[in-house]
């Protein structure tokens, strides 16, 4: 995906991957503050920034990819413009969650860990959203969605492709 | 005349279904017919089948109507609810509702009843009293206080707090932390949730409490990053408490210093573990350690360090307000105090129940639980999380107590109950254990990381051998051998726990297993 950006969009995306690294680096344990930081700003974790991270910290590049792989958190390719996740824990489970799965991977053509054709929606597993008393649950960007069922998943997705 | 004060929960399971519709609903239609009220976002009062749940100030308390959507508002208005009208939602006082009234709040005291970022709302419903006391006590006697309250740690291990505090005072250190552990990941648990979005403080005046009584400067909260509400509300918190002088280089001019600060953890579910928390928080891939040493005495970056989880910390408060013994007269055997027992899963009446220990699950499930949602009879619960035991109908009777449960091989854990209704096939509960296992594990021991992949394999050929009687025998005792290995070989309680969920549903449901059936085709 870098590879198909222009040198301009190259150079903005290294100064801001650098503003990032130089804002957290001094902080105890700048690691994961500084994934985050780069995450939030450009919605996934390009390889291009492990080395400049590992020069600012003292850690191998190795390491830096052992960290960003470790987590499920971080996306280490870009995601669609909205990341959908579905919870898949006990609680959820015993609120018919496994076919709420179903239906939605049907409804948008997708599995776990893809993006829709027109690059809207990501879908992701999720283990447990902390809203266990209103399952089956869904987050959809930073908004958790709860007693969910395909139909209403089906709303909030057009919902936010609409805008 | 005053205006009237409204209120609407900003937490998130209220968020999850509406409330923020329903206070603009609200807001609007307020306007609309030129009355002037006061919205406020108040916590939740953890009833969360009846969410959206709102409020309104009347002259003898507050008046619940709810769950509230956004059509059911004009309506509300036509009927006074402003002033109690009556109408079909209207469910009366709030503090009368017998599902509230029953329970004992100590930790949960203020939850829903303030607004979370309000610091002199705080101040009001008697918070940082218990600092106030802190700071006229020397060190030894808050630790005493914590230590005699009888406190063990609510994460789950159920550890003594005051010892924990103890051995870090007694380890000599010019910098020592107070870690929060804040990465809820267990399903079925969101108390830690509730208290980070509906009374930050209390979790902050906790924090500041244990800097003082450890000789800590400097606290951490790990906080999961599924949770961007408690974020915002932590640190506005936070911002606030700083402001006032709570936090800081001179806490209310006592000369102690603590700072405090939140950390996003990256979901990955063994940083709950507590070493692995410590890893992560440097920045490191959350790996478990070998202990010892202890994180209390080699912990963060390699000092003294408490590591403590949310509801732990939340309660040291009320502890040091009312005193130990006040805390220590609720409860049974060694379970002193209160838990904050969490309905989840299959179960009509969900929410926050918080009562003091000794209740039997069969009092949660159908007396504040009111049954399955789907009215079918539960068949299981798992109580503590994905490596907690599934219980049988036979079991509801066991008091909530940890001694209690350690008898019949279960844990309390988090206090997280998922209830399951007579729908589920309980093979396939036990093989997502092993899958959850493998996906979350650390990859650091074998028992847990191989052990998860090929326990998922074992079930497969268990439920494929139904006919087999041979065969089916056989695997049986292998994922019997496999989870020995797990529970005695395993470096924490990923690997060392996922057998309980497995081998409890292998033995209470051994029918889902085809066990009874194969048996028969034998003889």
């Amino acid at each position: 995906m870098v590879a198909d950006l222009t040198t301009h969009e190259k150079l903005d995306l290294v100064s801001r991957i650098d503003a990032h690294i130089a804002k957290h680096q001094h902080r105890p344990g700048a690691l994961l503050p500084i994934l985050h930081a780069i995450q939030d700003d450009i919605g996934w974790v390009p390889e291009a920034c492990y080395l400049p991270i590992s020069k600012a910290l003292a850690l191998s590049v190795a390491e830096v990819h052992g960290v960003v792989t470790f987590y499920h958190h971080f996306h280490t390719h870009p995601v669609g413009k909205h990341v959908l996740q579905i919870c898949r824990a006990e609680s959820c489970q015993a609120m018919g969650s496994e076919k709420l799965e179903a239906n939605v991977k049907a409804v948008l053509g997708i599995d776990y860990h893809e993006t829709t054709q027109d690059g809207a929606v990501t879908l992701l597993p999720v283990y447990c959203l902390g809203n266990c008393a209103c399952s089956p649950n869904v987050m959809l960007g930073d908004e958790v969605y709860g007693r969910m069922t395909a139909d209403k998943v089906n709303e909030i997705v057009a919902e936010v492709r609409a805008t | 005349m005053a205006s009237v004060k409204v209120y609407v929960p900003r937490d998130s399971s209220a968020l999850s279904l509406g409330a923020d519709r329903t206070a603009k609903a609200i807001q609007a239609e307020a306007d609309k017919r030129g009355i002037e009220i006061q919205l406020i976002r108040n916590g939740s009062r953890g009833l969360f089948w009846l969410e959206p749940f709102v409020e309104v100030t009347t002259s003898q308390g507050r008046v619940a109507f709810a769950p509230v959507q956004p059509n059911d508002v004009p309506g509300l208005f036509d009927a006074d609810f402003l002033n109690n009208g009556s109408h079909p939602l209207n469910l009366g006082l709030t503090e009368e509702i017998s599902w509230l009234k029953q329970q004992q709040r100590l930790t949960f005291a203020r939850a829903g009843i303030t607004d979370p970022v309000c610091l002199d709302d705080y101040i009001a419903h008697d918070g940082y009293k218990g600092l106030k006391n802190a700071l006229k006590m020397t060190a030894a006697e808050i630790v005493e206080a914590v230590a005699d309250s009888g406190l063990r740690g609510r994460g789950g291990a159920a550890f003594p707090t005051g010892i924990k505090w103890k051995t870090v005072l007694d380890t000599p250190g010019e910098q020592k932390y107070i870690v929060c552990n804040a990465d809820e990941g267990d399903s079925g648990t969101y108390s830690d949730r509730m208290i980070m979005e509906d009374d930050p403080f209390v979790l902050i005046e906790g924090m500041t409490i244990a800097g003082i009584a450890v000789g800590a400067n400097q606290g951490y909260i790990y906080l999961r990053s599924e949770y961007p509400h408690a974020l915002k509300t932590l640190n506005e918190a936070i911002a606030k408490a700083e402001q006032a002088g709570y936090l800081g280089d001179d806490i209310c001019g006592s000369g102690h210093a603590f700072h405090l600060e939140v950390r996003r953890a990256a979901g990955a579910y063994i940083c709950g573990e507590e070493t692995s928390l410590l890893e992560s928080l440097e920045g490191k891939r959350g790996q478990v350690r070998f202990k010892p040493p202890l994180p209390a005495i080699e912990g963060l970056f390699g000092k003294p360090t408490v590591v403590n989880n949310v509801i732990s910390l939340a309660t040291i408060p009320i502890i040091l307000d009312k005193g130990a013994q006040y805390y220590a007269d609720y409860g049974m055997g060694r379970s002193r105090g209160t838990l904050p027992i969490q309905l989840a899963g299959n179960i009509k009446q969900t929410g926050l129940v918080e009562l003091a220990f000794g209740a039997t699950l069969r009092e949660l499930l159908y007396d504040f639980g009111g049954g399955s949602a789907t009215g079918r009879p539960i068949k299981a619960v798992q109580v503590g999380g994905p490596l907690g035991a599934f219980l049988p109908e036979s079991q509801f009777d066991t008091p909530l107590d940890y001694e209690e449960f350690s008898k019949i091989w279960a844990v309390l854990g988090h206090g997280g109950i998922v209830a399951f209704d007579d729908t589920v096939d309980m093979s396939k509960m036990a093989r997502y254990a092993f899958e959850f296992c493998a996906i979350e594990s650390c990859g650091k021991c074998t028992p847990c990381r191989i052990g998860s992949t090929r326990g998922a394999e074992v079930i497969d050929r268990i439920i494929a051998n139904k006919d087999n009687a041979r065969e089916h025998s056989r695997q049986i005792q292998l994922v019997r051998d496999l989870s020995d290995t797990m529970i005695n070989g395993s470096l924490c309680a990923l690997g060392g726990m996922t057998p309980y969920p497995v081998l409890s549903a292998i033995n209470h449901f051994g029918e889902d297993f085809g066990i009874g059936s194969a048996k028969k085709a034998a003889a």
